[in-house]
């Protein structure tokens, strides 16, 4: 979330409560609902870092509310995270280690634990696809997300089938 | 489904059992269904996945009596049809089993309005009733003002819808699905699982042969086909609490 956060202040300052809410925005439904409280843990890191600053702005009949923008170093910060690539998804290894060291314990049929795990998958593709018809068309960034989730879940479909060809 | 507890139960509008096909092309025999049980019940919407070259097609052939099983019995709607001959299948699939095709089958020579209306005039409707029936029918799939023109104008999701109003045309009992999407961009597969979910919601009993698992997932009961057996039988949905605060989460921020 930190660069996230600090991506969301190269705009303009803004205080935590508007960078949660400029977050839910752009994400949609498909984005886990931020606590506000991390968001203001994570904005007190980023600011002992020196990659923001605060700054007090007093409120009539409210408590002042602390507004934040980029230094120089967090401007650093956001492009070297922009010029570096993101690492690849993993395959999922936990299932592939049951798979594995089914055989071998003998306590689990291989075949039934991809069946299983067909069944889970393939009730999570119905679950995004019902976020997906729930959420708002015109979001696109959010539209995109879903879809790449399912797309990813897809492929973990598509090679447990791969799996269930060999093993059978 | 019946509300009356004492009424008889409901009879299966598919029953399989020991369903057989052996292909026998060039070469040594292909058996692709392999004794295959299977019950289908009015409404449900089934999905039939697996890779390439297990039998999955082939299944909804016999099912549609576009071939016929090698061994096995077939009921539909209670009736044995197993032994029909192709005169007797062919009225069956006139008024009782609509089929879409991954590659839509439209007779090309035809209007759209003729391809939806000529099913209908076949099954014994009069002129007037096809007409409107088809009207209809290309209203709800959004296709107003396409009647005139021929299925090599459309685009493939526009096509595949067509075959979808003639597949519904004469109100088939069941409605067989073979790839519906297979040759469609995303776009289109969106809409026709779309309408395809709407038809079911109304009713209409789906039996859908797909390898893309996002279709499948439509459906509330997905068969995994391997090697022309039954390799698992799963009922989506229902009764499942689901991952703690639903599938939202499908990002992971880091820290």
């Amino acid at each position: 979330m930190r660069l996230a956060l600090l991506a969301l202040l190269t705009r303009s300052p803004a205080h935590g409560y508007e960078l949660k809410q400029d977050l839910e925005k752009l994400l949609g439904a498909a984005y886990p609902q931020p606590n506000v409280g991390q968001i203001y843990v994570t904005l007190g890191r980023l600011e002992k870092s020196g990659l923001i600053e605060g700054e007090d702005v007093e409120q009539s009949g409210r408590p002042n509310k602390r507004t934040y923008k980029l230094t120089a170093a967090g401007r650093e910060a956001v492009l070297a995270w922009f010029e570096d690539t993101a690492e690849e998804p993993r395959v999922r290894d936990e299932f592939f280690m049951k798979l594995a060291l089914a055989p071998q314990s003998g306590l689990a049929d291989p075949i039934a634990l991809i069946n299983k795990q067909r069944r889970q998958y393939l009730n999570t593709m119905r679950d995004l696809s019902k976020l997906a018809a729930a959420e708002d068309r015109d979001n696109k960034i959010s539209q995109l997300l879903i879809e790449g989730a399912m797309l990813h879940l897809q492929a973990d479909l598509d090679w447990l089938e791969r799996c269930q060809e060999e093993l059978e | 489904m019946s509300d009356d507890a004492t009424a008889a139960p409901v009879v299966p509008i598919v029953r399989a059992e020991g369903l057989t096909k052996t292909h026998h092309g060039e070469g040594t025999p292909v058996p692709a269904v392999r004794g295959v049980d299977l019950s289908v019940q009015p409404g449900e919407f089934v999905a039939v996945t697996g890779p390439s070259g297990a039998g999955k097609s082939t299944l909804l052939h016999l099912i549609g009596g576009l071939q016929r099983p090698d061994d096995g019995k077939l009921w539909l709607d209670g009736e044995r049809v197993d032994a029909y001959r192709e005169a007797r299948w062919a009225v069956l699939r006139r008024r009782s089993i609509g089929v879409v095709f991954q590659f839509f089958n439209l007779v090309s020579n035809l209007t759209v309005a003729d391809n939806v209306e000529l099913p209908a005039l076949l099954a014994g409707a009069s002129p007037k009733a096809a007409r409107d029936s088809r009207a209809e029918l290309l209203a709800e799939l959004g296709l107003e003002g396409r009647e005139r023109s021929m299925p090599g104008e459309l685009s493939g999701g526009e096509q595949q819808r067509v075959a979808l109003a003639r597949a519904l045309v004469n109100h088939p009992a069941l409605l067989l699905a073979d790839e519906p999407a297979g040759s469609l961009d995303s776009k289109g597969t969106r809409e026709v699982l779309r309408l395809l979910t709407r038809f079911h919601q109304r009713g209409q009993t789906i039996i859908m042969v797909t390898h893309d698992a996002r279709m499948a997932s439509a459906a509330d009961r997905v068969i995994s086909f391997f090697d022309g057996r039954i390799a698992d039988d799963a009922q989506l949905g229902g009764g499942r609490p689901g991952p703690a605060g639903g599938v939202s989460g499908v990002l992971e921020l880091k820290e």
